[in-house]
């Protein structure tokens, strides 16, 4: 087990220079410039741009430039300065990044609890109405795009029946973020459910399933134990990528509904090209992705014993 | 055995022509002669869910390609007269009147014709740029293993690990001028991983298979045994994830448009953006370019869902 973590942990460390490096180079590589961004259409004189990019260190050769990044960061946790404001990057981030996880948090947890219930409900009665009439949602979900499913509901839940309001003006009311939280989650939620389903329905028909109910056991020890265990592996593997995924869709939610978190700052930083923020921002979001799908595979072991980490 | 009795004159033909091929031994089955895709093709055409969705994707290629078959009205051009306070005439079915018009006097009904095709190109073109490039990526590391994998599946790793929107709205933010080629390009620097590795996994398990060892023992070249031995085989799993990140990517492509980062000119993505703003006087600025869109993807994912049930017999 200990080995297994250790290798995981060495083979993330090239995923992460790369992804980090790539950012980098699409941030700096292409046109447009953060220090005459600050300045607008008039422009300053070259004296000027050229102190503030010798004091941002924005003159180096772009690899130097990394390498200082990734040395600040990884030593003194140092993200950089942002262009446009002067606050630090890690001030930024610890403004915004807990806005996005409570977002993310409950977008999460209705994935979790309507996904996997409704995958079981259809799992269990597959080939019935419910279940067609489960997938046919399932397939609608994933076929309306995040932010027209923002608009509708926004328009009906907030605009005609007043059950919630149309933006969230307080991000620490979770009560404002359920909304944002379903509209975030919906994708994730139809994916979850048909896996859930798939994995069901087939397990049902397995042998272990089929010995359980012959012993006698209750039917709800049979569906809950042996059947959900079994079933949960490939939900779980799902969810794991998913949380990675969750924040990066923040960007079009947050703008829906006027959250200030993550993605606002993620999609200012894109127009005004600030890479220090962006690359920070990324760093995070690919962090989480890797932690949460080595996270993922360790939960195997503890769903199926028969899988074991030498 | 009775059913041999009775199936035996076919199978004989089928040996017949089998053997005038110079192709293998009969079958083991000769009861079950039919192909994979000839079996898929058979279960398909009784699926009500893939003639849902071709219908309504023969219908999307039609206005695609030819939209002046469905309305007169100018896209572009705006009658500041006709703006959005006049509502759409929903008896006028066709007329450039009948879903009303924008805040800038442009006809929906025309705009929704004509924004058809950045949508349709956007979903063919990054799908097929995905899948080439994916599938060629997930061959190499497939085939060769070894060190060519450890290194191309890092590769994928990284390009993998970076959120989908948030790399595209970088590249696309240094675009002023968005044309369906750049979008297209954006969409598929990003998004060829999911190809690569479901190309990687199915290589890998073929590649063991008897008739490639054949193959290599007869000495056929290392490209002829990739493309006529392994490709026929792993094709599967690639046509079922391509057709439906073909609805994906359209979605995509509207989601950037929304966030302004989209194609310049008419597009779905664009007015659905541009109606936002004014949900609350002019609903339908937005709700019917939102349908379509929403159609649109719909028919794309459910077309890779009939095709999956039919090639994959486990998911039955």
């Amino acid at each position: 087990m200990g080995r297994y973590v250790a290798r995981r942990l060495l083979q993330m460390i090239p995923v992460f220079i790369g992804t980090t490096l790539l950012i980098f180079l699409m941030v700096y590589a292409l046109p447009g410039d953060p220090v005459r961004g600050l300045f607008g259409d008039k422009g300053a004189s070259p004296q000027v741009i050229a102190q503030l990019r010798h004091e941002y260190g924005l003159d180096q050769p772009i690899l130097v430039q990394y390498w200082h990044y990734m040395r600040d960061m990884i030593l003194h946790a140092d993200f950089g300065t942002q262009v446009a404001s002067g606050r630090p990057v890690t001030d930024v981030l610890g403004s915004a990044f807990p806005v996005t996880l409570r977002l993310a948090a409950v977008a999460f947890a209705i994935e979790i609890v309507l996904g996997i219930a409704l995958g079981i409900v259809s799992g269990l009665r597959a080939g019935r109405a419910t279940d067609t009439g489960i997938l046919l949602v399932t397939l609608l979900l994933i076929s309306i795009p995040v932010f027209v499913l923002g608009f509708i509901l926004q328009l009906v839940f907030a605009d005609q029946l007043h059950w919630t309001d149309p933006s969230v003006n307080d991000p620490t009311n979770y009560g404002q973020l359920v909304m944002p939280g379903f509209v975030l989650a919906t994708a994730s939620l139809a994916y979850v459910t048909r896996l859930t389903r798939t994995s069901i329905s087939e397990n049902l028909r397995a042998d272990y399933i089929r010995t359980a109910v012959a012993k006698g056991l209750p039917r709800r020890r049979v569906i809950g134990v042996h059947v959900m265990r079994n079933s949960l592996i490939p939900v779980v593997t799902y969810l794991g990528t998913d949380i990675g995924a969750l924040m990066g869709g923040a960007v079009v939610t947050e703008r829906i509904f006027n959250i200030h978190g993550i993605g606002g700052t993620i999609a200012d930083a894109i127009t005004r090209r600030e890479g220090t923020t962006l690359v920070g921002l990324v760093t995070i979001l690919v962090l989480v992705y890797l932690l949460a799908s080595l996270l993922v595979d360790l939960l195997y072991a503890v769903l199926d014993p028969r899988i074991r980490y030498a | 055995m009775p059913d041999v009795t009775k199936t035996a004159p076919e199978t004989g033909a089928e040996e017949a022509a089998v053997a005038a091929a110079g192709g293998p031994l009969p079958q083991p089955k000769p009861e079950k002669a039919r192909s994979l895709w000839g079996d898929a093709w058979a279960d398909l055409r009784r699926s009500w869910i893939f003639i849902v969705s071709s219908v309504l994707i023969l219908i999307l290629l039609t206005i695609t390609f030819f939209p002046g078959w469905f309305t007169g009205a100018d896209p572009i051009l705006g009658d500041l007269s006709k703006h959005y306070l006049q509502k759409p005439k929903l008896g006028d079915i066709g007329s450039p009147d009948w879903l009303g018009y924008d805040q800038q006097g442009r006809s929906v009904y025309a705009r929704l014709i004509y924004g058809t095709r950045a949508s349709v190109a956007v979903g063919f073109g990054t799908t097929i740029a995905v899948t080439i490039v994916g599938g060629l990526v997930g061959m190499i590391a497939g085939y060769f293993g070894g060190i060519t994998d450890s290194v191309l599946s890092r590769l994928t790793d990284i390009f993998f690990g970076i959120p989908f929107l948030l790399g595209t709205m970088v590249v696309l933010n240094s675009f002023t001028d968005r044309s369906i080629w750049i979008v297209i390009g954006a969409l598929s620097f990003f998004g060829w991983t999911q190809i690569a590795r479901v190309m990687r996994g199915a290589v890998i398990s073929t590649k063991q298979a008897d008739y490639v060892v054949a193959a290599k023992a007869l000495g056929a070249s290392t490209p002829r045994i990739m493309f006529r031995h392994i490709l026929p085989n792993t094709l599967a799993p690639v046509i079922v994830v391509a057709t439906i990140s073909l609805g994906i990517y359209i979605g995509a492509e509207a989601t950037l448009s929304f966030l302004g980062l989209g194609l310049n000119g008419v597009s779905w993505g664009n007015d659905i953006s541009d109606g936002g703003s004014s949900i609350r006087i002019a609903k339908w600025i937005m709700l019917y370019p939102s349908i379509m869109l929403s159609l649109t993807v719909l028919a794309f994912i459910m077309l890779g869902e009939a095709v999956r049930n039919a090639l994959d017999p486990k998911m039955r």
